[in-house]
């Protein structure tokens, strides 16, 4: 049988770490795009865009992510459509992380006072360039410290993709486990990488929060 | 011709009904002071003109622009009509001249140093030329109320509207902003004011609008309406004012 030493484990655990990595950015860059495209939606005052984007929040909000990793990497293939592990956990987690920022980034939105809005509207600009040039400048200040929070979310919400088969960092633990029979040391080291990607991200929302209250 | 034609416009706040049928009519030039209580109606008024509050029924021509019309052309209604809030609304992430040529840059596709010039000239006429590069948490609410105007006349207006633009300042800062709305008025600017000052409205205004109870109760040259007036309405509400 094969032996397996320490550094053997912790390897292939980094190895596959930067599976998580790379799942993480592409779920939270991903996700931005489509979460700005659905705040300009969000807070436009058209009812029907309001509408949609209320219901897609409320259902990647109120559903928990491993189903909705399940729907999207059995729901397509019942259409005919082959689905990977990976294009099925970067679908989900993208919508699943632009669903929650969204919602975070409406809430600083609706926290630049109404003012803004009418004296911009007042020197007619439209929607989209009182978004662009007055309201964005002045909520991304305060949305840049629970955005950075939620990054850490959605680094930990990337290890559901190891139950659709995506080999990140938790698969590779669960499969050194099955190979090392050292579940304590396994799941330790796992955690330990886990802890080290997220505890900079929340040490730096804290920062930032304290550094942005302090400015204004 | 009217600048802005006001005819017969209703406007509910759902079961309130807060306009109900106001006419009025601003010729180029005009100067007009609109008073009254407040819930009176005269800030929605003022309010419906630019196209900040729709209105249920009635019309308002403005420059010739239909205002509450299903496709109503905001854009180019709202370039040639400014507006002053009693609340300033500066943008408080762009200095003053940045403020004075946002509109300027992104609606008018004005060049950037022809915008700054035009910043400039409008911000000398408002007396701060010396604060262009100022952020607005730096100024006074007197000096930012000023920059709110400057910031209106980059776009030059054909008529300015002034909601209760003295309201939010300290007394002594009330002055100096009504000092360069006067000077507005002697240069032509037409101009509609929802005020609070009656000895302003009385010396600068051409037209007084009296509303009450969502209408237009009382109307006339100043001087003489505020000498004689003509309703108890009026006649409770002068008194009151103290004057």
């Amino acid at each position: 049988m094969l032996q397996f030493s320490f550094w053997d484990i912790l390897s292939n655990l980094l190895i596959a770490t930067q599976w998580t990595i790379v799942l993480s950015l592409i779920a939270f860059v991903c996700g931005g795009v489509v979460g700005l495209i659905l705040l300009f939606m969000r807070v436009s005052g058209v009812t029907p865009l309001e509408w949609f984007t209320k219901g897609y929040i409320e259902f990647f909000q109120g559903t928990p992510l491993l189903m909705q990793l399940f729907l999207f990497f059995f729901g397509i293939a019942l259409f005919g459509v082959e689905v990977s592990p990976w294009m099925a956990a970067t679908l989900a987690l993208t919508f699943w992380t632009s669903a929650f920022l969204t919602e975070i980034w409406r809430g600083c939105v609706d926290s630049i006072p109404k003012g803004q809005w009418e004296a911009s509207s007042s020197l007619a600009l439209t929607y989209i360039e009182q978004m662009r040039y007055v309201i964005l400048p002045q909520a991304s200040r305060i949305a840049v410290a629970p955005t950075v929070g939620f990054s850490v979310q959605v680094v930990k919400g990337t290890a559901l993709a190891s139950i659709i088969g995506f080999v990140e960092l938790t698969k590779a633990g669960t499969m050194l486990n099955n190979a090392t029979f050292r579940p304590f040391l396994v799941y330790s080291l796992v955690a330990l990488i886990y802890f080290c990607l997220c505890y900079p991200l929340s040490w730096g929302a804290k920062k930032l929060e304290g550094r942005l209250n302090v400015a204004r | 011709m009217s600048l802005v034609s006001i005819r017969d416009v209703r406007k509910s706040f759902g079961e309130l009904e807060v306009l109900k049928g106001v006419s009025l009519e601003v010729a180029k030039g005009d100067v007009v002071a609109i008073i009254g209580r407040s819930g009176s109606g005269k800030s929605t008024l003022l309010r419906c003109i630019n196209g900040l509050e729709t209105y249920q029924a009635g019309s308002i021509l403005a420059d010739g622009i239909e205002v509450g019309g299903l496709h109503a052309n905001l854009r180019e209604l709202r370039r040639h009509v400014g507006m002053v809030f009693q609340q300033f609304n500066l943008f408080p992430h762009l200095t003053v001249a940045e403020n004075v040529m946002l509109a300027q840059t992104v609606v008018n596709k004005t060049p950037k140093k022809e915008a700054r010039d035009t910043a400039a000239e409008v911000l000398a006429k408002v007396g701060l030329s010396e604060k262009m590069d100022a952020w607005p948490s730096q100024l006074s609410g007197g000096q930012q109320q000023r920059v709110a105007i400057a910031r209106s006349l980059a776009m030059r207006p054909k008529v300015l509207l002034c909601d209760e633009i003295t309201s939010a300042l300290d007394p002594e800062l009330v002055n100096e902003v009504l000092r360069v709305v006067e000077q507005l008025a002697k240069e032509g600017m037409t101009l509609i004011l929802v005020t609070h000052e009656m000895r302003f409205a009385r010396d600068v205004g051409t037209n007084l609008v009296f509303m009450h109870h969502g209408k237009v109760h009382e109307t006339g040259a100043p001087k003489e309406v505020f000498a004689a007036p003509k309703t108890p309405e009026l006649q409770q509400f002068v008194a009151g004012t103290g004057h």
